[in-house]
């Protein structure tokens, strides 16, 4: 493989993964909707909104620091540079060896500190909620992401995730049961540091049941488009990760552009899938009680160190 | 002048007893210490450090002083890992020492010239302990080291609260100290003489070299602050001035941790697997609690403390992890377990002494250390709020700084496992890696709180200062304060975008001390990549990082620029469309960590008043006490007095009696000794 070729791809993988994420976010919307019977809205909508956020003049509080109107651009530059590493088109990027899955939570963690301590930046009661409850979240679902990593770790004898998905792909096909336990895991993982159902509800309007949403309820305008946008990102990115990990087939090599159609089309059919779940998920569980999300994250964190625990047993 | 590493250091060190001699000096309103004491101690501090570089490169130099008890002299050594510590120490005291310039300043003469002088006597005989070679001279500074901090800590001894703080210290300090003085005792077994030339080749039994382990484990941790014996510390280091807090958090805990390493590794030897699983537990309980109990305090001094507490456990899981593969005969991968013990050790002195510092401005121009008081620093002190920014980053373990590469380097040494044979000892590596990940997260969510109610928000009236704010209060910090924590502040980033120029130091040492270290090739071959193990297993490249981060938020910036606007309107906090928000109604930290005490409300010991519906002037109290008071600090101080109650009784005052004792002993010994 050329470098040249392979930056080439890198670019293109970059620029893919910000445009086609909000698109994500338009399908798990419509399918929700058609499963409540409710007449669907355009898979576009969350591109017409952004259009209209970034049209808006921005309104800040008065006492807003810089960090207040720094942090939009940071979450979305985190978000960026996670889809960056994660193998979404091809293995073998030339970016991806500058952050292994330890490096990539640390990304999420980074994102995660920045947008909980722009909720508290203006003082209000509900960003501090929000906050506490964001970082409540987060500390529970950390160490379960890292066990289902590790897990992942284990089998391939790697951190990469490009080692990890080469591993993975091609090798003889071979159930790994610990993989499976990993694979429920990080699926809760996700639910949470997603902020969906059943940790907390993106189409809240309740504030006192808020995690997400009452951290950024002081953002406008571009600020909020550009979160909106991340929280697109970061959805796109843990599905990717789920794929990478646990669906890695029909993946291809950077520089391999005859691989492309292939890559796109399955990786347009299992995000299709994985959407739909998502949107039948929300549909069947309620949201839970805050004081619930530490089972839940706990059962989460339990799982994947089944996983691994099993798989060392397996091995010895 | 050409000097030697080591003479170089001795020289630091005789210049450093020289300031705090010459602050002694009486001058009109102490010259001396006022204005030439701290940026000389400053300088001497980089001095020291560059000779702790050069010695990473050059051969192992020893000495012997002709100090000391007669046939007894002081024996010194200066290798790799005696360089290192004192790097550490060098370098973050000249920011500490620069800082306490400014910090000091408003103090009256008599006590600035004793500050001056104990601050001075505290670092040089931080420097011996590191270049000590013998059990004498190393007891000896280790003694020195313990005094000078207690006349420090106790600099403000007319609060009562402050002195019986300094006396638990000097308490769990002693009897660290008394374990330390038995594990010489152990190894030396009776033979040849005490310096640590004598003690590398003693050979000892299996039994007695466990028992020296544990002596000298809980004898050092005494002093680094792992539990059981860490009720001191977040006593004590609350109690001391800000810079002293700073230097014994960043760098004195440290030399604990030397000590471990130095005896552990070096001069007991023949490291057992066993040992590294009770260093782990221990690092882990020491990881959780420390951050459990951070998260639920409000003194920022003390929370800062805690941090200390978990910074430690951190450290000592990475010891441990290295511990139980060199026990294993796993050479690579314990030099990769070391070399995170030992990164982190340096990262967490860089960033706890900036933290501290910053915590020392708040108090300094607000006279502040409750976070319910503060609120919207960062409007009025924007410097201070920068750097504490940064410290709260690292500490946090956020890539790229340097918190995230010490546990980075954990968690791959955890990842090492497999090489394991032992199938127990294999799958708990990585459950203790989690606790690691687990203490990350929360530290996280802690310096949220504290940065989230100290710096940001709106402003809280305060309701008990600690004491009246200095001259100039409610400015943001001086120049030389400013200094200090910008050289700190640099250090986040320096080691945390240039890992591998310092582990090629530290893996020297590795070498040195197991025989064996990571492979020098990956390491030289790139200095961009951070690859430990091989290319394929795990890398990081912290500079492209941030490189990356930085260029894609700039370029989102500008695109959002380019193609929209950037208009702003001020308005109003819309907080959902209340009007009447006020200061009371935000976040407490004790609102903050409710979560917490929720979540694992079984480990704290909780005195809650919650008031009834009906009364006219409610009040909420809640106190937490940490429980290893109950369960072993009072049994034990109840044992104690009851003991020394019955020994007690011989004590009558009676010359009659003494004389009897002493008749009694004379037919005892005339009896039994022949």
């Amino acid at each position: 493989m050329t470098t040249a070729s392979a930056v080439a791809f890198q670019l293109l993988q970059s620029v893919f993964v910000v445009l086609v994420a909000p698109l994500l976010i338009g399908w798990v919307n419509q399918c929700r909707a058609w499963l409540q019977n409710r007449s669907a809205p355009s898979i576009l909508l969350p591109y017409y909104t952004l259009a209209k956020l970034f049209h808006k003049d921005a309104v800040i509080a008065h006492d807003a620091s810089p960090l207040f109107r720094l942090t939009p651009y940071v979450l979305f530059g985190c978000m960026w540079l996670a889809s960056g590493i994660v193998p979404v088109l091809a293995t073998s990027l030339p970016f991806a060896p500058a952050a292994d899955i330890i490096a990539l939570v640390g990304v999420f963690a980074l994102a995660r500190v920045f947008s909980a301590l722009a909720a508290m930046d203006i003082g209000t009661s509900f960003g501090g909620l929000g906050a506490r409850r964001e970082m409540l979240i987060g500390f529970l679902a950390e160490p379960a992401m890292l066990m289902t990593m590790f897990t992942a770790a284990f089998i391939s004898g790697s951190t990469q995730l490009t080692t990890i998905v080469d591993t993975l792909a091609h090798r003889e096909f071979a159930i790994h049961p610990s993989l499976a336990f990993a694979a429920v895991a990080f699926a809760m993982v996700l639910l949470a540091e997603n902020a969906r159902v059943p940790i907390d509800n993106p189409t809240t309007h309740l504030e006192l049941t808020m995690v997400h949403e009452a951290m950024i309820l002081e953002y406008s305008a571009r600020h909020l488009a550009l979160i909106e946008w991340a929280v697109a990102l970061k959805l796109f990115a843990y599905f990717t990760i789920g794929i990478a990990l646990f669906l890695p087939w029909g993946i291809a090599q950077a520089g391999d552009w005859a691989g492309l159609p292939l890559a796109i089309a399955a990786l347009g059919a299992k995000l299709a899938l994985g959407g739909a779940a998502l949107a039948v998920t929300e549909t069947v569980l309620a949201k839970l009680r805050l004081f619930l999300a530490p089972e839940f994250l706990s059962t989460a964190f339990l799982l994947a160190v089944l996983g691994m625990l099993i798989h060392f047993l397996v091995l010895g | 002048m050409n000097l030697s590493p080591l003479a170089g250091s001795l020289a630091c060190v005789a210049a450093w007893l020289a300031i705090g001699a010459l602050s002694l000096l009486p001058g009109r309103d102490a010259g001396f210490a006022r204005r030439f004491a701290f940026p000389l101690g400053a300088l001497t501090g980089l001095a020291l450090a560059a000779f702790g570089l050069e010695s990473a490169w050059a051969p192992v130099e020893q000495a012997t002083l002709p100090l000391g008890l007669p046939d007894l002299p002081f024996h010194l050594r200066l290798d790799g890992l005696a360089g290192f510590f004192l790097t550490l120490l060098g370098a973050v005291s000249a920011g500490v020492t620069l800082y306490a310039n400014g910090y000091f300043r408003g103090e009256t003469r008599a006590r600035l010239t004793l500050i001056a002088f104990e601050y001075h006597v505290f670092l040089a005989s931080m420097a011996l302990v590191i270049l000590a070679d013998d059990a004498y001279l190393f007891m000896v500074a280790w003694e020195t080291m313990a005094l000078s901090s207690y006349f420090l800590v106790t600099t403000d001894h007319r609060l009562p609260a402050i002195r019986s703080a300094g006396f638990l210290y000097l308490l769990i300090a002693h009897l660290g100290a008394i374990a330390i003085l038995l594990c010489f005792g152990v190894m030396h077994g009776g033979q040849g003489d005490y310096t640590f030339n004598a003690l590398r080749t003693a050979e000892l039994t299996p039994f007695w070299a466990t028992g020296a382990f544990l002596l000298a484990f809980f004898g050092f941790g005494a002093k680094a602050g792992m539990i059981p014996l860490h009720a001191w510390l977040p006593e004590a280091h609350p109690a001391a001035p800000t810079p002293v807090s700073a230097l014994m958090s960043g760098i004195m805990l440290k030399t604990a941790i030397y000590g471990m390493v130095r005896v552990i590794y070096d001069l007991i030897g023949g490291v057992r697997w066993e040992w590294g699983i009770l260093v782990l537990a221990i690092g882990a309980g020491t990881t959780l609690f420390g951050v459990l109990y951070a998260l639920v305090q409000h003194d920022l001094k003390r929370l800062l403390a805690y941090h200390s507490v978990e910074n430690i456990g951190i450290i000592l899981l990475g010891l441990g992890m290295s511990m139980v593969f060199l026990g294993f005969g796993q050479t690579e991968a314990a030099a990769l377990g070391l070399i995170a013990a030992l990164y982190h050790t340096l990262n967490h002195a860089v960033f706890k002494a900036l933290l501290f510092l910053g915590a020392g401005s708040i108090l300094h121009s607000r006279g502040l250390r409750d976070l319910n008081d503060m609120g919207g620093l960062i409007r009025t002190m924007p410097v201070t709020a920068f750097y504490f920014l940064v410290g709260a980053l690292a500490i946090s373990a956020l890539p790229p700084l340097n918190g995230f590469v010490s546990e980075w380097l954990t968690f791959q040494t955890a990842l090492q496992a497999p090489l394991l044979e032992h199938g127990v000892v294999r799958t708990l590596l990585p459950l203790f890696a989690a606790t690691l990940a687990l203490a990350g997260a929360l530290t996280a969510m802690c310096f949220v709180k504290v940065y989230g109610v100290a710096f940001l928000g709106q402003v809280r009236t305060p309701r008990h200062p600690a004491h009246a704010p200095a001259a100039g209060a409610g400015q943001d910090c001086g120049g030389a304060e400013r200094i200090g924590m910008a050289w700190l502040a640099a250090g986040c980033f320096v080691l945390g975008l240039f890992p591998v120029s310092f582990l090629l130091i530290l893996n020297r040492i590795c070498v040195a001390l197991l025989g064996g270290g990571l492979p020098e090739s990956a390491l030289e071959s790139n200095w961009l990549w951070l690859v430990p193990t091989s290319a394929g297993q795990a890398s990081y490249s912290p500079l492209i990082f941030l490189a990356v981060i930085v260029a894609v938020t700039g370029l989102a910036f500008l695109l959002v620029r380019r193609f929209y606007h950037g208009r702003v309107r001020y308005a109003p906090p819309w907080d959902c469309g209340y009007p009447e928000q006020t200061a009371r109604m935000q976040d407490t930290a004790d609102a903050f960590g409710q979560p917490i005490r929720h979540v694992f409300g079984p480990l704290y010991l909780m005195t809650r008043h919650l008031p009834a519906p009906e009364d006219p002037a409610p009040r909420y109290s809640l106190k937490i006490e940490d429980r290893h008071w109950r369960l072993l600090y009072l049994p034990v101080a109840r044992l104690t007095e009851f003991i020394s109650g019955k020994i007690g009784l011989l004590q009558r005052g009676r010359i009659s009696i003494y004389l009897l004792y002493s008749f009694l002993t004379l037919i005892a010994l005339l009896v039994f000794v022949r």
